[in-house]
């Protein structure tokens, strides 16, 4: 029974329709549960006792972070299942996973920084966390553009879903020397965020951006995905009436 | 003599022999790759102030960083030849397992290009003030640095053939891929310089070029598939 | 309300990282819209041209 529904999701035209009718629920959603965070985030958290108001960079670096992350896996995932089960559906949602994913990972080095000068003394620290989410990037970035360089789709499609299980099953080990690497040397890494012992009101607000943003990576993923399954589906019939429903 | 009736291990020997004889035969493109590992690490006491006791903290990140940039030019020698006049075909066609020729493609391709760095690696570090205790540990890391190095590498040369001009981009792919080893490898050269025991970075390296070697086939064998089409 | 603005002392790093984050969630956003809004576009022509190619 699941299969079925497994091959039906794999269907161009009953993929658009459903992503169609799906993306408000993700939208509305996402936009909820982000106002709550930045109010509650930066209005009514109580400042930091070690970083004052300087911590609130938070509420924006953590969702960033595990978006960059997410998003690969998400990448990672659906491109081993549309080279295993044939699927163009989930190569298409591969492909759009790649711009959002080095998009938020971009952002959160950037945002890693800007909180590392005040807490650090340097924009730069080699720090363990911002090291791996570097590398992250260049595996982004790698991906694209293996993509880029492939002219035939479906060779892109497939090439890119090996470079991108590859690179999934490398992350964790790459995370796990970047941090070896690091405690060798001893950086002092102030930044600890992620304390155990956090108030409710300062990691509720959190806890609400980082569901916030996951549903808006799948609203975004799902208009997307759209687009891309439109173009890769050139001249099928079922357009005609999924264009007249918008 | 049909391909299928010849047992895997035979096909392989087959396929090792012929690639050590072809590469004989043009010895100088295998001697390339250890020409510019010697360059590099030239190049860093050059730039710096050759004095033996400052070299000796850098020595790790040269010799590392030449091992590193040497294997990159060096997958150019992996599927270039085999590639081009259609042999890599054959081997994907010819009925024995195709993750298993591919390997054997690469044992080869170390023996050519990574074995002689294993070789030279003590020479270069002494060069740049490593002490002679240090070799064992230095020797061993850089045979379980090369090894992982030439199968992650291979899979970066088999997704490439789907390219037609790649240059930057397979570094681009391998060297994110590599750092784990570069990690590990320079933290064990430099702990083998200080006189420190070796043992836990040379086991993590060491687990590395298993993982390597168990799950690099898979992958290079399905891009070698794809880059075939 | 100053006091909220001037985040501790620590106001030109905390706002900035705001600014950016609001900007690549928009530009995402934005340019999803864009591309779905051109593949539909794109998709209209080419149906209309095969419906009068298919009339002729």
């Amino acid at each position: 029974m699941a299969w079925v529904w497994f091959h039906k999701f794999g269907s161009p035209p009953h993929f658009y329709r459903l992503a169609t009718r799906l993306t408000p629920w993700f939208a509305w959603p996402a936009l909820m549960l982000c106002l709550y965070g930045l109010i509650g985030g930066l209005g009514f958290a109580p400042p930091d006792y070690q970083q004052g108001d300087g911590f609130r960079i938070i509420y924006v670096h953590a969702p960033a972070a595990w978006l960059s992350l997410m998003v690969y896996v998400v990448m990672a995932t659906s491109a081993a299942v549309g080279l295993i089960w044939r699927m163009n559906v989930a190569h298409a949602v591969a492909a759009s996973c790649a711009v959002i994913g080095a998009s938020f990972t971009a952002l959160a080095l950037l945002t890693g920084m800007i909180w590392g000068r005040p807490m650090w003394g340097t924009y730069w620290e080699w720090d363990p966390r911002l090291t791996s989410e570097l590398l992250l990037l260049f595996l982004y970035l790698g991906y694209m553009g293996l993509r880029n360089a492939i002219d035939d789709l479906s060779r892109a499609d497939r090439a890119s879903a090996v470079l991108a299980i590859v690179g999934v099953v490398n992350v964790p080990i790459i995370h796990y020397s970047v941090i070896w690497w690091n405690s060798l040397h001893q950086a002092p890494s102030v930044m600890k965020f992620g304390r155990p012992t956090m108030p409710a009101s300062m990691l509720l607000p959190l806890l609400a951006m980082l569901a916030g943003f996951t549903l808006y990576f799948v609203a975004l993923l799902l208009t997307r995905t759209r687009a891309e399954v439109l173009r890769r589906e050139r001249n099928a019939r079922w357009i005609v009436q999924a264009l007249a429903k918008g | 003599m049909s391909a299928s009736r010849v047992s895997f291990p035979a096909a392989a020997a087959l396929l090792m022999a012929r690639d050590l004889r072809l590469a004989m035969r043009r010895a100088g493109d295998s001697l390339l790759p250890l020409g510019f590992f010697l360059v590099v690490t030239t190049l860093f006491p050059l730039s710096l102030d050759p004095e033996l006791s400052l070299l000796r903290d850098i020595a790790p990140a040269a010799l590392w960083v030449g091992a590193l940039l040497s294997s990159l030019l060096a997958l150019d020698l992996l599927f270039r030849d085999d590639g081009q006049d259609g042999a890599l075909e054959q081997l994907a066609l010819c009925g024995q397992p195709f993750a298993g020729l591919l390997l054997a493609k690469t044992a080869v391709h170390w023996l050519l290009t990574g074995l002689p760095l294993v070789l030279v690696a003590p020479l270069a570090a002494t060069a740049l003030g490593a002490p002679y205790a240090a070799m064992p540990g230095i020797l061993a890391a850089v045979l379980l640095g090369t090894v992982a190095l030439s199968l992650i590498g291979a899979v970066g040369a088999g997704l490439a053939l789907s390219i037609r001009r790649n240059g930057p981009l397979l570094a681009l792919l391998v060297l994110p891929l590599a750092v784990p080893v570069l990690i590990f490898g320079a933290r064990a050269t430099a702990l083998a310089i200080q006189g420190e025991p070796v043992a836990a970075p040379l086991y993590l390296l060491g687990a590395i070029a298993v993982l390597s070697a168990t799950l690099a086939p898979w992958a290079l064998a399905a891009a070698v598939r794809i880059g075939l089409e | 309300m100053m006091r909220f603005l001037a985040m501790g002392g620590y106001a030109a790093y905390v706002w900035p990282c705001y600014a950016l984050t609001a900007f690549v969630v928009g530009l995402n956003i934005l340019w999803a819209r864009r591309l779905l809004r051109s593949a539909q576009r794109e998709a209209r022509r080419r149906v209309s041209a095969l419906k009068t190619a298919s009339a002729l």
